[in-house]
């Protein structure tokens, strides 16, 4: 039996969005395990993407402060224009240091931190994008020990960004949307 | 394809953190470890430096090149009226208590290349009070405040500081500060005949003077909770009673003990008032 999950990390870009939500509202609002959701999006655009992700069935899904706790039954998203970090006393850290693959935030940052800390105990998910931010950092988390899941390149709307990380490294599954769901569920034991 | 985050062991992470201590009296140990620890990998990276303890002896025996690698660590991407609401705030609740002040006394703390400097002279001047500013800009590093006093910025960034400006809803254009020079923007000196520029060090140096608006944004978010409380407390000691904080929009000072001297003034654009 694998090590009991702590966290889940979900990095998805282009054509991520609709995948997202299906997850995020077939997830109880009480769903035991904390969520970060690690998505590119507008720089200066700060409000309506959250509003736009939560769903009146789900856990909440709110954009952490710096230092912020992390704990179950929240999704996180991260804050656009900033990097997150999670940090060993389990909270989260922002930075607006320079874009990796153009991004901030860079799903390999938050993915690498992620797995720094957690390691076995994560699960990382790599979704749908037209960029190959977040091959490298679901590759590093596997190799961290982390469980990683990558969407299936023929379900995914852009396969840029799954297809990169088949490339780099095999994950412990490719699954659609439907099967990710599922396995999120079963994590939890429901 | 070896992932560079593998690249540094938490051995090597200390022992760079050491040096840099020992060598030019800056002193990381406080700092957010993970966001540190990519700079440090991104520096390495970018200086084809294969191995940590290359690095580390480049640091103990050239003070240029430990004053090279400070920068790089320690500056970050700024711009122009970053977070424009923030701004638009500042413009129409806060300094309005402010500008009949017979001085109005500011600090930019770890002010980076300045342009959070150039941003508040601009709002300063279209409230038409400039010239009763005394501004305090400071850094941990002599090479930003160069930067900033001479006020000559890529010009590649200026896109997105249009765009800012445009949205904080300034009075002129942003172009009317300017004259751009081959390719870097240089703004108008009168901005910063207020302005003193000086080194200070927020993890290892003291309150200084008293302000009535300080503005530290998206530093704190650097630092670990030991810290950031260290960075809290000088800050209200600058304070007066009634004075103001501006910190990022995604930064919090309610893990600190000290946050109990401060009332939320508004917790979208994270200003805070001292009790």
């Amino acid at each position: 039996m694998k090590t009991e999950c702590k966290i889940v990390i979900i990095g998805g870009s282009a054509g991520s969005f609709t995948v997202v939500r299906k997850i995020i509202s077939s997830l109880p609002g009480n769903y035991g395990i904390p969520v970060v959701l690690c998505l590119h999006r507008l720089r200066d655009v700060r409000h309506g993407f959250v509003e736009s992700l939560r769903s009146s069935s789900g856990p909440q899904v709110i954009e952490p402060l710096d230092k912020e706790a992390i704990l179950p039954g929240n999704i996180y998203l991260c804050p656009s224009n900033y990097h997150l970090y999670i940090e060993m006393e389990g909270t989260f850290a922002l930075s607006v240091d320079e874009a990796e693959n153009y991004s901030r935030p860079s799903i390999n940052v938050t993915f690498s931190s992620a797995a720094n800390v957690f390691g076995k105990s994560m699960v990382g998910i790599l979704l749908s994008g037209a960029n190959s931010d977040g091959a490298g950092g679901i590759c590093y988390s596997g190799r961290c020990g982390a469980y990683t899941i990558v969407q299936d390149p023929d379900e995914a709307l852009f396969d840029i960004m799954p297809g990169k990380a088949l490339a780099l490294c095999k994950p412990d599954e490719v699954l659609d949307t439907d099967n990710i769901i599922t396995y999120l569920k079963r994590l939890t034991g429901n | 394809m070896k992932n560079t985050m593998e690249s540094l062991d938490q051995m090597e992470f200390d022992t760079l953190i050491s040096v840099i201590r020992e060598t030019r009296g800056i002193d990381f140990s406080d700092y957010a470890m993970s966001s540190l620890r990519r700079r440090f990998i991104r520096f390495m990276t970018m200086n084809n430096l294969g191995d940590p303890a290359e690095l580390a002896w480049k640091i103990r025996y050239d003070n240029a090149y430990a004053d090279y690698f400070v920068k790089e660590i320690t500056v970050n991407v700024t711009e122009m009226f970053r977070d424009p609401s923030f701004w638009s705030l500042l413009r129409d609740n806060i300094l309005p208590d402010l500008i009949n002040y017979p001085v109005i006394r500011i600090w930019h703390a770890a002010c980076s290349t300045g342009q959070e400097v150039y941003s508040m002279a601009i709002l300063l001047n279209e409230l038409g009070v400039l010239h009763k500013a005394r501004i305090m800009a400071t850094d941990i590093n002599s090479n930003v405040l160069k930067t900033a006093q001479k006020g000559i910025f890529r010009l590649n960034h200026q896109e997105l500081n249009l765009k800012n400006y445009n949205s904080f809803g300034g009075k002129k254009e942003l172009d009317e500060y300017y004259t751009v020079s081959g390719s870097e923007v240089v703004y108008d000196p009168q901005l910063i005949s207020n302005v003193e520029f000086r080194i200070h060090d927020l993890a290892r140096d003291r309150a200084f003077s008293k302000f009535d608006l300080i503005l530290c944004r998206n530093v704190m978010i650097y630092f670990n909770f030991r810290l950031q409380e260290r960075v809290l407390d000088i800050f209200r000691e600058s304070l007066d009673k009634g004075a103001y904080l501006g910190i990022g929009s995604k930064e919090s000072i309610e893990w600190c003990k000290s946050s109990r001297y401060f009332q939320t003034v508004s917790q979208e654009e994270k200003i805070y008032r001292k009790l």
